[in-house]
């Protein structure tokens, strides 16, 4: 526990540091970093004594605020997600050191170092508070510090359009938070999270938490239709601060979910089936409004969107699994579910570097003007390929691993008895091969589009390979994602106390044992395969015809003079699909064909609005405004007559207390 | 573990390349031609691989890659096929979806591969091959799931196994419509009428076919083994359903399983000489119609296998 001490004051002295010394962005630009990587090393140190050895701890500070208590705890599920969290911060202030230097002297980067530092500190503290109003105001500090870093270009309209979305839906979120923890402290009178599990008792209360936390915990973690602040928020921010977002920060939602299925007792069965549900809405929509954008970021937030849909469909198999007494299943779900958070924060941040440090080469993230960057780019192009085949759940990348998991929970549910949990078994594995298959067709799109085939526009042309501060980080990140796929039985063992903690009551039995054989033929898979390629390199490089290439243009089926702009771009490659699924997805075509004889000009753009903010919360929020407009006649602005409704109120506050024995 | 566990495998590797050769005999036989010879693969294969390589400017290291890329993805995939009693290679739970996701790595190198030239033909050829895909994934993984769900085992080889006669009699109907899911599974994935037509010269109508129109060489000769590996590979899933020969000695059941995939050349032939390729628009139908006619048979089943 003094580690995780030290790693907060680190972080905030060097977070205030950085404030001081704001009109040096020299200064700042060593001490923000810096000071990240170095606050993350206790950090990191502690979570993995706690997973890899079992040391947990708590500590307790004096603290003078009424209902609450500095209690900090550190146990399997906390270490657990506070290994991505402090890895991926780390890396993205590695990153983003590079990626500012641009900014030194334009922008205030004291402030946005500040936030940083300060986003790192509140993401730790909310996973390792254990009383009520620490959590609400850590996860508070989170919203802020993330709200800041987002308007850093906050001079343009459309980031602060976004800022302002990401602070309403996370306030709502916020609110939903609030209902829960007065709720679940009810019992006890206090807020501390040892009392908590009291709620258990009476199944009514425990169910009404649970949707609490799932719209409220939801919110940030980007379930679908609560997702409206991503696609908006994440293109905003700077690269690295989207790494850090869309990487760790939405998973505190799932952190938050999870350990409020701690505290609610043996989860009845509809528990899960609503999360499946959601997990099959976000996932299958998630990707397909991916597939449907051509701005790299906007895409990367919605294909998160997409991987929290998965993770939500891990945890309903879970707690199915739970729920119908199918131990082998539920820990396969649960432990799927798991990993695919780790997973989806490593490959997600290393897209979100990629599409960093394509911005930052070309100034453009629009998909159609870019092309052919692989080869002034190939380090960056390289690591976006291994992170756009492991967010596609390809072998041997670790994608692949977790969704394994998740697969193998829902085919072992087949066998379960009951038809609703085989039908939900059934919508799950359903789900899963579409999303598969759409995550390649979005992630094949995203990359050939952008560093295949030809420039398409001059800056595309005139690329230029990032620094190694920024190219490092995307390289760990790759080797990463290799890494985890090739040592997929070794994951298992990680994951086993957490997945342990997260079953309660209910025994397991052994189902590392029953996984561990599955895992390790996948992973022997993977090297095999990784052989098997190499060999046959080596095999074609001896051939005797190995010497005999010819370069040649591309073959243009007999058409002279091919250029560029000929090229397929993002938005046909992915056209049969978005038509296909068009009425999913409300796309608004502009088209101005060629007419009359002398025909001059023609153009065609397609724009996809999110469904849920265009027909749930648009025509929500002017419903609200219109029944609230039927309390206008209270509001004259004559403040003697706001005085008597204070004094009216107060009048009736007391005889009501007066009124009771 | 036995020599005749590999035997499928290697036979796979040894004989696949005959398949293309059965398919256009058939087909050759239906519109009163000779045809070429049967082993015309084999003479392709060993003249290409002799041949150098015309590599396009624009094309990076991706292009030169994705031959052998696919090629080592479809070889690990034949070794998860089983062989009627014969436990594949690398059989273990969960295998199906390796299977599946190896075809998946595959497709992605050669979409990647086809994007990599620039060229407008080839991206439409990869812009549909993403699209059918993603349709097929979900009714090949949907009709595994059905048979896994009457079998009770999470392995092809056992499912494959466990698909015995007495299943057929007692919920046929349900393994007729898994098949033939399966079926349009095999002739979407293999690019066959009436998914896609493997003798098309007109760019704008195929799609296996126009993504690798810019390949010559060794390189070509890979990929066309791939095409034939992975005819092999689909072929033996649909021959192990149709022939329950469990119990059978080993050498009777191999022999009859590759005269099974044989015969799936034979029909696929027969598809290709009496329909004609469905217009684009339509696939998308006919690929959902496939996973629509699983869901039925796991419908079936979970009514009647109880």
């Amino acid at each position: 526990m003094t580690l995780i001490i030290t790693a907060l004051a680190i972080w905030l002295a060097t977070g205030a540091l950085c404030l001081a010394f704001s009109k040096r962005p020299r200064l700042v630009q060593a001490i923000g970093p810096a000071g990240a990587v170095l606050g993350s090393l206790p950090a990191l140190f502690a979570a993995g004594c706690a997973l890899f050895c079992g040391s947990t701890g708590a500590l307790q500070l004096p603290w003078s605020l009424p209902g609450a208590n500095f209690v900090i705890g550190m146990d399997a599920i906390s270490a657990f997600f506070t290994l991505p969290i402090v890895s991926i911060c780390a890396l993205a202030a590695i990153y983003g050191r590079e990626y500012l230097r641009p900014y030194e002297g334009r922008k205030a980067l004291g402030v946005s170092w500040c936030m940083f530092n300060l986003l790192s500190a509140s993401m730790l503290l909310v996973v390792l508070a254990r009383n009520g109003v620490l959590f609400l105001l850590a996860w508070e500090a989170m919203s802020l510090s993330s709200f800041f870093l987002v308007m850093f270009e906050g001079e343009k309209p459309e980031v602060r359009r976004a800022g302002w979305t990401y602070l309403v839906a996370t306030h709502i979120g916020a609110a939903f938070l609030l209902v829960l923890f007065v709720l679940l402290g009810r019992p006890t009178g206090s807020l501390d999270f040892d009392g908590f599990g009291q709620i258990a008792g009476t199944p009514a209360l425990a169910s009404l938490a649970f949707v609490l936390a799932v719209v409220g915990f939801g919110t940030k973690a980007g379930f679908m239709p609560l997702h409206v602040w991503l696609p908006e928020a994440h293109p905003a921010a700077p690269s690295h601060v989207s790494a850090v977002m869309s990487g760790v920060m939405i998973k505190t939602g799932i952190y938050g979910l999870l350990r409020t299925l701690l505290w609610l007792g043996p989860p009845p069965l509809w528990w899960g089936y609503l999360l499946v549900g959601i997990g099959v809405v976000s996932g299958v929509l998630g990707i397909l409004f991916a597939l449907a954008q051509h701005d790299l970021k906007r895409l990367l937030a919605y294909c998160s969107v997409e991987n929290v849909g998965v993770i939500a469909i891990g945890l309903g198999i879970g707690l199915i699994g739970l729920g119908s007494h199918h131990p082998l299943p539920a820990a396969l779900g649960l432990a799927g579910a798991l990993l695919h958070v780790v997973n989806h924060a490593i490959f997600k941040s290393l897209l979100f570097m990629g599409a960093g440090s394509v911005l930052h080469a070309t100034g453009s993230r629009e998909l159609d003007q870019l092309g052919g960057l692989l080869k002034s780019m190939p380090s960056t192009g390289a690591t976006f390929m291994a992170g756009a085949a492991a967010i596609s759940g390809l072998p041997p990348f670790n994608g692949f691993v977790s969704e394994f998991l998740i697969y193998f929970a829902a085919f072992g549910l087949l066998g379960a008895a009951g038809i609703p949990v085989v039908l939900a078994a059934l919508a799950a594995i359903v789900s899963l091969a579409l999303i598969g298959g759409l995550a390649a067709a979005c992630f094949t799109k995203a990359f050939g589009t952008i560093f295949l085939g030809e420039a398409r526009s001059s800056q595309a042309e005139h690329a230029h390979e990032a620094g190694p501060g920024m190219r490092a980080p995307q390289i760990l990140l790759a080797a990463l994602c290799l890494a985890i796929g090739v040592t997929a039985p070794f994951a298992i063992g990680v994951l086993k106390p957490v997945v342990k903690q997260l079953a309660g009551a209910t025994d397991l039995g052994d189902w590392t044992g029953a996984a561990a054989l599955p895992l390790a033929v996948v992973a022997c898979a993977g090297v095999g395969l990784l052989a098997l390629f190499c060999l046959l390199i080596a095999l074609r490089a001896m051939l005797p015809a190995r010497r005999m290439t010819t370069a040649a243009g591309t073959w243009d089926c007999g058409y002279i003079a091919p250029t560029p702009r000929m090229q397929y771009t993002a938005s046909s490659f992915s056209d049969p699909l978005t038509r296909f699924f068009g009425p999913l997805l409300g796309i608004r075509r502009k088209f101005a064909g060629p007419r009359g004889f002398f025909p001059d000009r023609a153009s065609h753009s397609t724009e996809t609005p999110d469904m849920s903010r265009e027909r749930i919360y648009k025509p929500a929020f002017i419903a609200i405004e219109r029944a609230m407009a039927k309390f206008q006649w209270i509001q004259h602005g004559r403040l003697n007559l706001y005085i008597l409704y204070i004094v009216l109120t107060l009048l009736a506050l007391l005889t009501w207390k007066l009124g009771r024995p | 573990m036995s020599v005749w566990n590999f035997s499928y495998a290697a036979l796979g590797l040894l004989l696949a390349p005959l398949l293309p050769g059965i398919v256009n005999r058939t087909k050759a036989v239906f519109a009163g031609r000779h045809g070429q010879p049967l082993l015309q693969t084999y003479y392709d294969l060993a003249k290409l691989l002799r041949k150098g390589a015309v590599y396009s400017r624009t094309t990076s290291w991706v292009f030169r890659l994705a031959p052998a890329g696919g090629l080592a993805c479809v070889i690990a995939a034949l070794l998860l096929v089983p062989a009627g009693d014969y436990a594949a290679p690398l059989a273990f739970p969960g295998d199906l979806i390796l299977l599946a996701y190896l075809l998946g790595l595959m497709r992605f190198m050669t979409v990647c591969a086809a994007l990599d030239t620039g060229s407008s033909f080839e991206g439409m050829g990869a812009s549909r091959e993403v699209q059918f895909s993603a349709l097929t994934e979900p009714a090949l993984i949907l009709g595994l799931a059905a048979l896994a769900y009457a079998t009770g085992s999470f392995s092809l080889s056992g499912i494959f196994g466990g698909v015995t006669r007495p299943d057929w009699l007692q919920v046929g109907p349900a393994l007729v419509l898994v098949a033939a899911a399966l079926l349009i599974v095999f002739l979407a994935e293999n690019s066959r009428i009436p998914v896609d037509d493997p003798n098309t010269h007109l760019e704008l109508t195929m799609i296996h076919e126009v993504m690798i129109l810019d390949y010559s060489g060794p390189d070509l000769a890979f990929i066309l083994y791939g095409a034939s590996l992975k005819l092999w590979l689909l072929g033996a899933l649909l021959a192990n359903i149709f022939l329950p020969l469990s119990g059978r000695s080993g050498p009777l059941q191999i022999a009859c399983l590759v005269a099974g995939i044989f015969v799936v050349a034979v029909v696929t032939g027969v598809i290709e000489s009496v329909m004609a390729r469905l217009s684009l628009l339509k696939v998308p139908q006919l690929l959902v119609g496939a996973a629509a006619m699983s869901v039925l048979g796991f419908v079936l089943m979970l009514r009647y296998a109880l």
